[in-house]
């Protein structure tokens, strides 16, 4: 099952420059864990204490995770996967 | 240094005197690579706040899938400070998140809502360290890509 991820610049730094990659998971959880497989480290920059670091986004399908359930949100095959920081600041 | 045209200069400054109290934020994207400031983005400051800006989430994403599909980056991000000194905050720091982007800061501090002289300041931000770096501007061209 393949599942596109967007990869903001920042975070390219784990996937040899990649701006897209694929991975696979039923749920978001799952595919953070894929993810983290292939691309050592990313993970943490994705996850704090078992939630999603409040300056990240991540959208499935164009929708903010944060209103599917977050990290438990559902994913099937040829889902697409946006992640990207927040521009915010003080 | 960040090299930008008057008329992009101009739009930054009306959109932090308008915005103030509040921070104002925003970008100018420009073709991937090319360092060029050149379609300006001014967004909504979702937090609605004069201490916090933050990009609404949905309109974020409607904005990096419109700069991907020009092959666009985002050159510029600016934000204003409506109190305080046109340098990054320890949150602007620590959120930064583009290394490639010129971070612009506006003071709104002296005059708030009104004409007159506005700090305007460009910064890299990377690794949560902070470079300040000249800003020069040139004269608008009559035609733009």
């Amino acid at each position: 099952m393949a599942i596109e991820v967007r990869i903001p610049t920042i975070l390219r730094t784990y996937t040899d420059g990649a701006k897209a990659v694929d991975a696979s998971g039923t749920t978001l959880t799952a595919l953070i864990d894929d993810l983290e497989g292939n691309h050592p480290g990313i993970k943490g920059r994705l996850i704090d204490d078992g939630e999603l670091r409040r300056f990240v986004n991540v959208y499935i399908n164009d929708e903010d995770v944060r209103f599917m359930g977050g990290l438990e949100a559902e994913l099937s095959d040829g889902d697409q996967v946006v992640v990207l920081p927040a521009v915010a600041g003080g | 240094m960040l090299t930008i045209d008057q008329e992009t200069y101009d739009a930054i400054v009306a959109h932090a005197r308008r915005d103030h109290p509040d921070e104002a934020c925003g970008v100018v994207a420009g073709p991937e690579g090319s360092d060029r400031p050149e379609r300006f983005i001014e967004m909504v400051n979702a937090a609605g706040s004069p201490t916090f800006y933050e990009f609404d989430s949905s309109e974020l994403l409607a904005l990096y899938k419109d700069m991907d599909s020009r092959e666009e980056e985002p050159v510029v991000i600016y934000h204003s400070h409506t109190a305080t000194e046109a340098y990054p905050s320890r949150t602007d720091i620590g959120l930064a998140s583009e290394p490639n982007a010129h971070y612009v800061l506006v003071s709104t501090r002296e005059h708030g809502n009104n004409e007159g002289p506005v700090e305007f300041r460009s910064y890299r931000i990377i690794d949560g360290v902070v470079t300040e770096e000249d800003v020069t501007i040139t004269p608008t061209e009559e035609s733009s890509s």
